[in-house]
């Protein structure tokens, strides 16, 4: 048993639910108690879709239990399929389903359906959302496709387009209903690969149909553009159809630079240039720009979905010049290269997925900005520190109305505003010594950015752990080193205090006053 | 017979399960706790149905069932101790802590009731430990604060005072004016379950008069009648009728003469009168459609039609507790179809048939239905909204009439008629 507040993931079969809501003619008829229906709010409110997901609920209830539940099960199949009349069928059961073992996929497949019928079997208590995604497109391709495996060695060579005389194509796979920015980030890939003469064969889940995932094999390359949804389909189709796959999440210049290299060499193509990104983008020219000095060495905490995160990471780290101080995900499918990408950075990764643990590290961090997700925006705010958001899980705030893709060169101009806007009001910190006296500095005046303000990222988080964490070595503010300390502007005030702290700490003194304040502040100048 | 025409039907629901009332009782009793014993699916459920992630520090939580908890449930007991007790360290001001039993809970057959007992034992009065259910193969949502207040009316304190005690979660503001109206009636001790105090509990005994004030509360009531109360039918306290009546029910009961009940509430009814208005001009003659969820449909559609001059094309809801409704059915219009449960495809199927100007539905059906070009209002903000009482028959009228304002603000921008006139670019 596991206390959880708020989640980052949903139920496995949620995730079924995002793949089915995706496409074109897939219904899912699902096995659960008429509470789960709440799964259509996540599409009809979060991501203000107009229409339904296709999603049939069999609504059992406890006086159906001792009774024949197969026979409704049965029945909810039977007017699904002659109200919807699907081109194929996802059948599956909820949490609660699982328990009473009805067998619903079974019961389906018995039934001598026409359209092809894909049992679901998603273990609830174990797995969470993104996996439910991953093996529902898993299985569902692997329905679908199958017959077509090549009996003997399959003999898929990325290069053929040339002797074919036509332009290369690829697949994108992994982009779904309720992931970050896929709508966008599809539009963008897609431009991106064009403006590279390569042409986008299938999109899926997203938009396809099932006659469009039994023609992923006719592609050239597989584009694994979520790993989170796409990655086991994309190795299914390697080890089945010899089809290659993307490694690279072409999130930031620099990766969206690597992923063209990668794309262009397994299609045999001469690779781009690496200009490209500083000509495409305006993130390059922004970050040198002289207004950008002030974000250097910023402390940044990150932490997210795998992709998301370990994109994240290297964006700061490479193209914004911050200091990634924390990265970690709640994907643990994806625990192993985030645990890579963050000890590159020398730190170790934070695989979680309680929000308070988060939390606290965070805290302990103590980060000038937190890139992560709805619920680090709501810790941070408790911390008075600017937050973006980089990651799922979903809110109808990440669904906007424009366009705002975060792959492609144009998702690394969003980034930079993004990430950049929460930090603005350090534009002036350069002139603090100047204007360090000036009432617009003081507590009570906040800028129109709207932040919590006042509190800095180093007031810590009384009240996260009610453990006896008394430090040995407390450190004490005298009142002089408050009232010095409160006197600093609050977007910079945790910066100041961590360092005097640790000032204090290294020096072995165990009292910060003004003096202190001042003395730490050589030290670190020097 | 006259009256409504009362119709059943079954097959798939689109309805919130009981665990849903959490996000209104946990704001109402802000010193109680509610753990949902439950799958992820719970926990994803009240985090969405609370408008995902308001707060930071919610006062509910779940506790996720796992593979291990399934395989022995003595270690399950084990586990839920465990939890309780960490929960508990790490939230000292929580007096009292609902145990909420859900679907996965109740098929495994982990008995909430004694963990309550168990726990009650070992924290020695320091939090109070209850249980109910909100599972969904049991309970749709409103029923969950039946559960809820259920749970709690064993603890009440007994009392032979005369006393009005009013049941069911109110927003603060429309008790204060309730029992401040109930004061000019000459009634003065008036108590409310649940209180917002989750400690604060209110006596109950024979000489108690309950006046229901949400209609979904029967398992609370009844219980209640086991302790001695009675509880009053009347009609529910929405729109200036029905709770003119509601409030004379209670007047009646303690022998407040009328002339005292005109004096204090005609002028309320006046007042009312004149807010009802330019709501009553927006949707007199049009027709209206309920889907069932929140179990507040009957005394809606009442409102609706009798002062907002509604036209009803079909009233859904989830359960029909006839007895307690008997009052509300009356004053519905002869012929009215009262559906009583749900098969959400054919229920559709007939509101695009009939085309009527509002729905009212589940979170989950409103934006499609506004795709399809008919204008929807959600059931749950009518369980939020403070909508109770003589003095709110406007605002209430107004949260049926805004939708339909807002489709004569935008539409004829959005949909021009004339093809030489587009509106995107
Ligand atoms: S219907 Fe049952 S399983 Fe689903 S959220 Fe409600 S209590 Fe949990
Ligand atoms: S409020 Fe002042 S300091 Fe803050 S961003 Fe605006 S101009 Fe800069």
């Amino acid at each position: 048993m596991d206390l959880t507040l708020w989640t980052y993931e949903g139920p496995p079969h949620v995730g079924a639910i995002r793949i089915a809501a995706s496409m074109d003619g897939v219904h899912y008829v699902l096995h659960a108690p008429q509470g789960d229906t709440y799964a259509d709010l996540l599409f009809t409110m979060i991501e203000r879709r107009g229409q339904r997901p296709p999603v049939t609920y069999t609504t059992f209830q406890a006086r159906d239990l001792g009774g024949d539940t197969a026979e409704l099960v049965k029945r909810h199949v039977r007017e699904a399929v002659d109200r919807f009349q699907p081109d194929a069928l996802l059948v599956g059961e909820s949490c609660t389903a699982e328990l009473i073992q009805d067998q619903p996929g079974a019961l389906a497949q018995g039934m001598g359906l026409t359209m092809p019928v894909v049992s679901l079997e998603l273990p609830a208590y174990s797995k969470k959302e993104n996996w439910g995604a991953a093996e529902t497109l898993y299985q569902l391709t692997r329905g679908l496709l199958k017959q077509d495996v090549p009996a003997a060695q399959p003999q898929h060579d990325p290069k053929r387009w040339q002797q074919q005389g036509r332009r290369p194509r690829v697949n994108l796979l992994g982009p779904s209903l309720l992931g970050f920015r896929c709508r966008d980030d599809v539009l963008e890939v897609q431009t991106l690969l064009t403006m590279h003469g390569i042409d986008v064969a299938v999109v899926a889940p997203l938009g396809a149909g099932v006659e469009d995932l039994k023609r992923i094999p006719d592609a050239d390359l597989n584009i694994c553009l979520y790993p989170e949804v796409a990655e086991s389909t994309c190795i299914w189709l390697e080890r089945n159809f010899g089809m290659p796959f993307t490694r690279t999440v072409p999130i930031g210049v620099g990766a969206t630079h690597d992923f063209l290299v990668e794309v262009h060499t397994a299609l045999g193509l001469e690779p781009p240039s690496p200009e490209e990104g500083y000509r495409r983008s305006r993130l390059p020219w922004y970050s040198e720009s002289v207004d950008s000095t002030y974000l250097t060495g910023k402390r940044v905490f990150i932490f997210g979905d795998g992709s998301h995160a370990i994109a994240a990471a290297r964006i700061c780290s490479e193209e914004l010049g911050f200091q990634v101080v924390g990265l970690g995900t709640y994907s643990r499918e994806m625990a192993r290269p985030v645990r890579a990408a963050a000890k590159a950075l020398g730190l170790e990764a934070l695989i979680c997925d309680d929000y308070l643990k988060v939390e606290a590290a965070m805290a302990e961090a103590a980060p000038e900005l937190v890139l992560g997700t709805q619920m680090e925006r709501h810790s941070a705010k408790r911390l008075g520190l600017p937050c973006a958001v980089i990651s799922t899980p979903m809110h109808v705030q990440d669904v906007p109305a424009r366009r705002s893709p975060q792959m492609g060169w144009e998702g690394a101009n969003v980034i930079f505003d993004d990430w950049v806007h929460p930090l603005m009001m350090g534009l002036e910190e350069h002139l603090i010594g100047m204007f360090r006296h000036d009432f617009e500095f003081v507590d009570g005046h906040q800028s129109h950015l709207g932040h919590a303000g006042g509190a800095g990222a180093a007031s810590g988080v009384p009240d996260l752990s009610d453990g006896p964490e008394v430090d040995e070595d407390a450190l004490v503010w005298t009142p002089d080193g408050e009232a010095e300390l409160k006197k600093i502007p609050f977007f910079v005030r945790g910066k100041v205090r961590r360092n005097a702290e640790a000032y204090a700490r290294q020096v072995g003194c165990k009292e910060i006053s003004s003096e202190t304040l001042y003395d730490a502040k050589a030290h670190y100048k020097a | 017979m006259a009256g409504p025409t009362l119709l059943k039907e079954s097959g798939p629901r689109e309805v919130f399960c009981g665990l849903t009332s959490i996000v209104w009782l946990h704001r109402r009793m802000p010193d109680a706790f509610f753990l949902v014993v439950g799958s992820r699916t719970c926990a994803h459920l009240i985090q969405s149905a609370a408008g995902v992630m308001i707060f930071a520090e919610p006062r509910f939580g779940t506790a996720i069932l796992s593979e291990r908890d399934l395989a022995g449930l003595a270690d399950a007991h084990e586990e839920l101790d465990r939890v309780a007790r960490e929960l508990l360290q790490r939230r000292p001001e929580i007096r009292t802590l609902f145990l909420v039993g859900s679907c996965p809970s109740e098929v495994i057959k982990l008995d909430l009731a004694r963990a309550a007992e168990r726990l009650n034992e070992e924290l020695q009065g320091r939090v109070r430990v209850v249980n109910y259910s909100g599972s969904g193969i049991e309970t749709t949502f409103t029923q969950g604060e039946d559960g809820a207040l259920a749970a709690l009316v064993p603890l009440l304190p007994a009392s032979d005072e005369r006393q009005l005690l009013l049941v069911g979660t109110l927003a603060d503001a429309v008790e204060d004016r309730l029992i401040h109206l109930f004061g000019r009636l000459g009634i003065n001790r008036v108590s409310s379950l649940p209180p917002s105090q989750s400690t604060a509990l209110p006596a109950v005994g024979p000489g108690t008069t309950v006046l229901l004030t949400q209609p979904f509360l029967t398992e609370t009531a009844r219980l209640l009648r086991d302790r001695g109360a009675t509880v009053l039918t009347a009609p529910f306290p929405l729109g200036a009728e029905g709770s003119r009546r509601w409030m004379e029910a209670g007047a009646q009961a303690f022998d407040v003469a009328p002339s005292q009940v005109a004096t204090v509430l005609d002028p309320l009814m006046e007042r009312a009168r004149i807010a009802l208005e330019p709501h009553r001009q927006v949707l007199a003659g049009k027709r209206i459609f309920l889907l069932p969820e929140s179990q507040l449909e009957l005394p809606l559609a009442r409102f609706l039609q009798r002062e907002c001059g509604m036209e009803l094309v079909e009233v859904g809801t989830p359960y029909l507790n006839r007895d307690q409704m008997a009052e509300e059915l009356a004053l519905l219009p002869e012929g009215t179809p009262v559906m009583e449960g749900q098969h959400v495809e054919l229920q559709l199927d007939r509101v695009r048939d009939s085309a009527p100007d509002l729905v009212v539905c589940g979170m989950g059906l409103a934006n499609p239905l506004e795709a399809e070009g008919i204008a929807t209002k959600w059931s749950i903000e009518l369980v939020f909204s403070p909508i109770h009482g003589i003095d709110q028959a406007g605002d209430l009228a107004e949260l049926f009439s805004r939708p339909l304002r807002r489709r004569e603000l935008i539409h004829p921008a959005l949909h021009p008629t004339q093809p030489d006139h587009p509106v995107h670019a």
